[in-house]
């Protein structure tokens, strides 16, 4: 009797555990049901029949660096393998078993017919399309942002099989072909497998690098003259102030707030736009602001450092942005505190 | 059997480690309703909501259907006060934030961790500052996300 309710109980336990840690961890980019979102669809029938269950297991630990896509490396092996538990449900289609051997073909002719037919969504070198997918119902081209191949996390998570399965499958549901409806044949897939395994990996760097977590300046001047000066550099550089603001505005009384703590706020809309194109969670760190503190000491003047910032999104398509927008601050700051 | 079985699930799973620099999570409650429901369970936790930003000025003019994008900022007086007294630098960090954007008819609620200001503020006060932020983070976006 015990060992029969076990039995019931642990598959169950599992299942209600999975469900539980997606909502938890995955639902809120792939979707409540893994339809995708700012994520990858999970739930395409095409994508669970290729998927293999190590192939998801490495994908959900390792994660796909510098590609959103974060890593979980504290799941313990029974969380895993209940989040693939849930993953399989979604679909009405058995896991694929493959054998772990690796494809010998010839990478170069396999070259040629990537630059022919994949190069186009896959990108120069399988680097992956641009941007981060559906967002806050913003249009996009295609159904999903196309995976980087050369991906360190995802080399490592396909097997040669896998990639092999999902070139002759295609995938319905987002622009990806089968090889046969391309008049390619089974040979042609071996190649193509051998010259994905010969694209360079991304090193992509986890960490930040020693950055300061603010941009920070002492100001020559007083407090007033520095906010004047703020202005005149923000408008200069095309940005629209939005407002300036003590810092414990709404958080005191009216007339009781500390009046020598003041936030000015502006923004720049076709950048904000750029910015959210790139990764909508950077509003986040947005509109800009620069906070002007008053002390015995003098005037300090500061913003966050995006570049600093950068690492937490893990897209390193928001790294140029991060920079550009670490030079503008700098720049805005260094002219109106010199 | 149900409930005991929800119970131990729900133990187990907040055991889980939390291996994110950002906490995102997503409710099935529209915009409006996500939105409220943010801001009273701010207030639950003691802290004040001290502002609404709209962060969405112009996006439809870029194409977007919606313009729902907002960033909720939060704190307590006196917490805020120490940290500027203490650390002035770090004000650029303040109020706490949390954003909420609307993805279709669901919501999506984001906060960063502190685990990037750790290792440079390493005094006990501000690493248990940086635990009760978290904690409070945490507990709020998972509770606007389970909320029906």
């Amino acid at each position: 009797m015990i060992s029969l309710m076990v039995a019931i109980l642990l598959p169950l336990r599992s299942m209600a555990i999975g469900e539980q840690l997606y909502a938890q961890h995955c639902a809120a980019c792939h979707g409540a049901d893994g339809s995708g979102g700012v994520g990858v669809p999970l739930n395409l029938p095409d994508f669970l029949a290729v998927a293999s269950d190590d192939y998801l297991k490495i994908t959900i630990r390792e994660g796909r660096p510098g590609r959103v896509m974060p890593a979980f490396p504290r799941l313990s092996d029974s969380e895993l393998g209940a989040l693939v538990t849930h993953l399989r449900s979604m679909a009405e289609v058995p896991a694929p078993d493959y054998s772990p051997q690796p494809l010998a073909g010839n990478a170069a002719r396999g070259e040629q017919m990537f630059t022919k037919h994949c190069e186009s969504c896959h990108g120069e070198y399988g680097k992956g399309g641009s941007g981060t997918g559906v967002t806050f119902s913003r249009p996009r081209d295609a159904p999903i942002v196309a995976p980087a191949l050369s991906n360190s996390g995802f080399q490592q998570a396909a097997s040669d099989a896998m990639l092999k399965a999902t070139l002759l499958r295609g995938r319905k549901g987002t622009p990806m072909p089968s090889l046969s409806s391309l008049g390619l044949t089974e040979g042609d897939a071996d190649d193509l497998v051998a010259y994905l395994r010969t694209l360079r990996t991304d090193s992509v760097q986890m960490e930040p690098d020693d950055h300061e977590v603010v941009i920070q300046y002492e100001s020559s001047y007083d407090l007033e003259q520095t906010l004047e000066n703020l202005k005149q550099a923000v408008v200069g550089r095309n940005f629209r102030i939005i407002r300036l603001q003590h810092l414990e505005e709404g958080l005191a009384r009216p007339g009781a707030e500390n009046p020598r703590t003041v936030m000015l706020y502006f923004c720049n809309f076709a950048l904000l736009n750029e910015a959210l194109v790139i990764d909508p969670r950077v509003g986040l760190f947005l509109p800009c602001r620069i906070t002007v503190l008053e002390t015995e000491q003098g005037v300090q003047v500061s913003s966050i450092n995006p570049k600093r910032l950068s690492h937490l999104f893990n897209n390193r398509e928001l790294d140029r942005a991060c920079q550009e927008m670490h030079d503008m601050y700098a720049e805005i700051i260094e002219e109106a505190t010199l | 059997m149900k409930s005991w079985l929800t119970g131990v699930v729900l133990l187990l799973v907040t055991a889980a480690a939390n291996a994110q620099d950002l906490y995102m999570v997503r409710t099935q409650l529209s915009f409006p309703e996500a939105m409220a429901v943010l801001q009273e369970t701010i207030r639950k936790h003691g802290q004040v909501v001290s502002r609404v930003q709209r962060v969405d000025i112009g996006l439809t003019t870029f194409g977007y259907k919606t313009d729902k994008y907002r960033v909720v900022f939060y704190g307590e007086l006196d917490d805020i006060r120490q940290v500027t007294n203490q650390y002035p630098e770090l004000v650029s960090y303040l109020p706490l934030k949390i954003a909420i954007f609307a993805e279709g008819d669901e919501t999506l609620l984001l906060a960063s961790s502190f685990e990037h200001l750790r290792g440079i503020y390493p005094s006990a006060t501000m690493q248990s500052r940086f635990d009760r932020w978290e904690k409070n983070v945490r507990e709020i976006l998972e509770e606007v996300r389970s909320s029906e």
